[in-house]
């Protein structure tokens, strides 16, 4: 047997042990467990999953098992490159880089995360309204979204520290309220043509309130791309916070997040250079590793916009 | 007192290129037990009408400008919101053309079934799923108990209607609006559909409202029948009337368009021409355009009023042509019109 076709015999076999059993059968398969299964068919999916939640793990149970804690200075010590001691050197004030890399994750993706499902509930509800309510309701819906998206980021950011003054629930808020919006745009435009369909005809003449059939019958059917979406956000969140970090209007020090790690890293780069490469390389993962996972998302929850 | 009492109900959509007037004083009436065929093409007005009984006419665009509808009593246009939905499901359910996507395609029919039920009553979760494992078995579905928990892309489509229909009749209607229940069916399965809805209605009395365009489907099932043609009734009656003696020329047209088994060389009569457009107003009679009968004289004024005959047989009777011919020289004689 050639390698080729070897490759294909377990092809084949990958594919049938994918395939529901008949235990599965007998208790239905979900358009859910579909979608598992082809993603789970997905390589790069699948290597981009378990990458994330290594870096997931890394950060947020790393720092117990160091001997090293974030904020401790030595500046005797300062800006070592690796060693057994200190695996990813010190920073220019003598702080433990890896422990200050897992830290700055923890932010970064507390920020990517919280300020994605502050996203996916704020746009998911509204969306799905505007849509399903239709006519006058939605125009003045989608005019509020309009304007709201019509406003310089930057801007709006700045006004808010000038405001309420710095700290992280204001970065919460401001990129919550950023990104929500394409959110919404979203579910409404599915919830739009969804509402065309029987089934929810059906619910309406089964005499089903408005908000039942917008959270059980209309919510559900759009989870597939929303999910796609809300993945993708997540490193676009963590991009903005590191753009705002690297601005100086996000996480300040000594609180660390990935920005303010490869904003400090930048400064002594001609130096230093690992106190740039490391933070930069663990975001540059995160961020690849989500789009991946997205993508392998997208494909297996729409297969029909899939390219094969 | 009659269980569902239709008066001159006129539904209309406002549309930016002018008023539809899909559905133009619609009288009906159905008793307890009592099945209804409505009859006529595709934009009729047939299904606005049972859309509008139900209330589920979008507004805007649609309208109801005007009418009754009393169902036991009540009028379903005075209701407010709360009180139609308590009605809707309960006391009045609809089946829908296409089984396929008349089910929610992320839930369990367990779901959907026993969420029917406990919106509409005060029932357990382990209550709802036994009633909704013998509303499948009343609807034929085999190995009820094991296929309840299946999703509604694992049924066929004719497993998909009859779980439509054990999902319309599990709060036991007054009354079953079924919107064209059969036409996305094949033949067979047609018959296992209609059989079922008509198997329910003998064992609790419900009333039906059938939807076709399939004149056969009434034969077997109706008990009177309403023919309509752009928003109008034009001719009601007993099955056998409308069967046996048509008087209208559309319904006469139609009776001729419905292929025979025995005529196997014929070439199938159709009715030449479309159905108007709603949004212009019509003199005279709507069918005239497209009647084949020959023509008596130009139509004008009004639409005449729908007269009940002595023996209870509606019509809307135009005068416009001859029809004391039957349709079949009629159209002999459009024939060597043509050849000559």
């Amino acid at each position: 047997m050639t390698a080729r076709t070897a490759k294909m015999v377990e092809g084949a076999e990958s594919r049938i042990s994918s395939q529901p059993t008949a235990d599965d059968l007998e208790k239905g398969s979900s358009l859910w467990s579909d979608a598992w299964h082809r993603l789970k068919r997905n390589r790069l999916a699948m290597i981009s999953l378990f990458i994330f939640f290594g870096i997931v793990l890394f950060c947020v149970i790393g720092p117990f098992f160091s001997p090293h804690d974030a904020q401790e200075q030595d500046l005797l010590k300062g800006a070592l490159g690796p060693s057994a001691q200190h695996w990813f050197g010190t920073d220019t004030l003598g702080r433990d880089l890896m422990v200050r890399t897992m830290e700055g994750g923890r932010i970064s993706l507390l920020v990517g995360l919280v300020a994605t499902l502050v996203a996916l509930a704020i746009g998911v509800i509204y969306g799905a309204t505007a849509g399903y309510l239709g006519g006058r309701v939605d125009a003045v819906m989608m005019r509020i979204v309009d304007t709201l998206y019509a406003l310089p980021f930057t801007i709006f950011v700045i006004l808010l520290m000038v405001a309420f003054g710095r700290s992280l629930w204001l970065i919460f808020v401001a990129i919550g309220a950023v990104e929500w919006l394409s959110m919404a745009r979203i579910v409404r435009a599915g919830v739009i043509g969804l509402k065309k369909q029987e089934f929810v005809e059906a619910a309406v003449s089964l005499g089903y309130s408005h908000s039942r059939i917008i959270v059980r019958h209309l919510i559900p059917n759009v989870l597939g791309p929303v999910i796609v979406i809300a993945t993708l956000t997540v490193p676009a969140v963590m991009l903005l916070e590191a753009f705002l970090s690297f601005l100086g209007l996000g996480v300040q020090p000594p609180n660390a997040s990935w920005g303010v790690l490869i904003n400090e890293g930048q400064q002594n780069m001609d130096i230093y250079p690992w106190l740039l490469i490391l933070p930069a390389f663990f975001f540059a993962l995160t961020l690849f590793t989500l789009n991946f996972l997205g993508d392998g998302l997208r494909d297996a929850l729409d297969p029909k916009s899939s390219k094969d | 007192m009659a269980l569902l009492d239709v008066r001159s109900l006129t539904t209309s959509f406002h549309l930016r290129s002018g008023i539809v007037r899909a559905a133009q004083s619609i009288d009906l009436s159905l008793e307890r037990g009592e099945t209804l065929g409505i009859v006529g093409e595709s934009g009729s007005g047939k299904s606005v009408t049972c859309y509008s009984i139900m209330g589920l006419i979008p507004q805007p665009p649609g309208r109801i400008e005007s009418g009754e509808v009393h169902f036991d009593g009540q009028d379903l246009l005075k209701l407010s919101d709360e009180e139609m939905r308590q009605i809707r499901g309960n006391k009045i359910s609809m089946i829908f053309q296409d089984p396929m996507t008349s089910l929610n395609p992320y839930l369990r029919i367990s779901t959907q079934l026993t969420e029917a039920i406990r919106v509409h009553g005060d029932v357990d979760e382990k209550e709802a799923l036994n009633r909704a494992i013998t509303a499948l078995e009343e609807v034929g579905i085999p190995d009820a108990p094991k296929r309840v928990q299946s999703y509604p892309h694992e049924f066929s489509g004719g497993m998909r209607q009859r779980v439509m229909i054990a999902m319309a009749l599990i709060n036991d209607p007054d009354l079953l609006i079924a919107d064209e229940p059969t036409t996305a069916l094949d033949v067979t399965v047609q018959a296992r559909v209609l059989d079922i809805i008509k198997d329910r209605q003998e064992r609790l009395g419900t009333a039906v409202i059938l939807v076709t365009h399939d004149l056969g489907v009434v034969a077997g099932t109706c008990d009177r029948v309403q023919v309509m043609y752009a928003g109008q009734v034009v001719e009601s009656g007993d099955t056998d009337q409308i069967f046996y003696d048509p008087k209208h020329a559309y319904t006469r047209s139609l009776q001729k368009a419905i292929p025979s088994l025995k005529a196997k060389d014929e070439v199938l009569y159709t009715i030449a021409g479309t159905p108007p457009d709603l949004s212009k107003s019509v003199a005279g009679c709507a069918f005239y355009p497209r009647c084949p009968f020959p023509k008596v004289k130009e139509p004008e004024g009004p639409v005449p009023e729908l007269v009940e005959l002595p023996d209870g047989h509606c019509l809307r009777e135009c005068g416009y042509c001859d029809r004391s011919q039957p349709i079949e020289e009629v159209l002999a004689q459009d024939v060597e019109e043509d050849v000559q």
